[in-house]
């Protein structure tokens, strides 16, 4: 397939891999993967296993599922629970736990739970079900927040009465602050996800390297892409230049998508967010704009969540910050598997207890980080 | 999830496209982006185009990549 197959020459992987090593000449050197599709790239892959030792790669809070709080999946539920609602959600959401169920518990008990592909699909949905309120639940980062708002603008503009979003949609900008403010992490370089930067472009990340000195490579999902945009954060490390690299140029532009970016900014607006192990972070999440009120399903009915507490040892929270690995967890592999998942990184497909739990059991890369 | 694949507009009318990618077909919404072309490949991400996809940047990358490597 064009575009797919030749960035995934094993020649030229190897070629980039032994340049990396070449160039880190035994440097110790930490960089996170922000994107949930890279952490799953990079376990497919394998390309831990093609790097030198002395080059950690720690996964980051960019798998949307991941991050949201069990107070946010509580509340789809409570929706769920309400009569006349069909709640739809893309497929990644059904299996999360919350504090007590998940949607899928929830879906068996035979609430009207649907997955669908797209908000519009959900919309579709609305229109042939007339009699019913039909909630999307809006999940998701700047890649698909545009697609979201396409919806509700469509439902506007065709008098649908009946469509609603649940608007939990987070952006990434404020969560890698988060992060470098952070004492606890320890990052020198950031893999900064592709398809977000489609749509924010270079200049969103600029504060990165100029506020926190720190090496910033936008980079695409293919194993040469990945290894390319690795080995661009290792001569800013190793040359002490930090900045922002494209290594994705030909999908990302300088100044992203402005009309994706104009969508995002007519129909929602920010506000302070909770992140599944990184708390409330100011102004990362995004509401529906009081214009488009009448498609916000918060506004239509109120529910108020309690806060409680979940009593199990899983470590999702350390590890969507890069303070831990899966291995460092008791529950991996154990009572955690994708059969019965404990949290939502093995939920996840695109969670990181999930890629080490289907792809790297036996990996070199991993025996190393027990070690 | 924020999964993009290289898709190939084989059709278009008005703001909605058929992209192909591997033989399989499937609409795709073309209101995020402007001035596409049947056969432009564009990036398709929950039923839309997030962008079209550069493919001069595309060959410059990776001959660039293949020129450097030789000469190591």
């Amino acid at each position: 397939m064009k575009y797919i197959d030749e960035y995934r020459d094993s020649k030229l992987c190897e070629k980039l891999a032994s340049q990396i090593a070449k160039i880190a000449r035994g440097k110790y050197i930490t960089l996170m993967e922000v994107c949930g599709t890279h952490t799953m790239s990079i376990a497919r892959y394998g390309i831990k296993n093609l790097l030198p030792p002395n080059i950690q790669l720690l996964s980051g809070p960019g798998c949307p599922v991941c991050v949201t709080a069990d107070a946010d999946i509580d509340k789809a539920i409570a929706y769920a629970e309400k009569e006349n609602i069909i709640l739809t959600t893309f497929g990644d959401m059904i299996k999360v736990p919350g504090t007590f169920s998940s949607l899928s518990t929830e879906k068996s008990k035979g609430r009207e739970i649907k997955v669908v592909y797209s908000a519009a699909d959900a919309l579709q949905l609305a229109i042939s079900n007339p009699e019913k309120i039909v909630v999307f639940l809006g999940v998701g980062f700047e890649t698909t927040i545009p697609t979201v708002a396409v919806s509700i603008l469509d439902a506007k503009m065709n008098g649908i009465k009946n469509y609603y979003v649940l608007s939990m949609h987070k952006l990434i900008p404020p969560a890698l602050r988060a992060l470098l403010d952070d004492k606890e992490v320890r990052v020198d370089g950031f893999i900064l996800p592709g398809h977000v930067s489609t749509i924010i472009g270079v200049e969103a990340y600029k504060f990165i390297p100029e506020e926190y000195g720190v090496a910033s490579a936008i980079t695409g999902f293919e194993p040469v892409d990945i290894l390319q945009g690795i080995l661009l954060l290792v001569k800013q490390i190793v040359y002490g230049k930090p900045r922002v690299e494209n290594q994705y140029r030909r999908v990302v532009k300088e100044h992203g998508n402005p009309k994706a970016q104009r969508l995002i900014e007519e129909v929602f607006e920010p506000t302070d967010c909770e992140w599944r192990g990184l708390g409330v972070i100011p102004r990362s999440g995004l509401k529906i704009k009081d214009k488009y009120s009448d498609f916000d399903i918060e506004k239509k009915i109120k529910i108020k969540i309690q806060k409680r507490k979940k009593n199990t040892r899983c470590i999702c929270g350390e590890i969507l910050r890069g303070v831990k690995t899966p291995l460092d967890c008791t529950l991996f592999g154990k009572r955690c598997t994708p059969e019965n998942p404990v949290g939502p990184c093995m939920v996840s497909s695109e969670g990181t207890c999930a890629a080490y739990y289907k792809y790297g059991f036996n990996s070199r890369a991993m025996q190393e980080e027990k070690l | 999830m924020c999964l993009g694949i290289p898709v190939k507009i084989v059709e278009k009318k008005g703001s909605v496209g058929i992209g192909e990618i591997g033989g399989v077909k499937r609409e795709v919404d073309l209101r995020l982006v402007d001035n596409v072309k049947v056969g432009d490949y564009v990036i398709l991400h929950a039923g839309f185009a997030i962008q079209v996809l550069d493919e001069k940047e595309a060959e410059e990358m990776l001959s660039l990549l293949r020129e450097v490597f030789e000469r190591l």
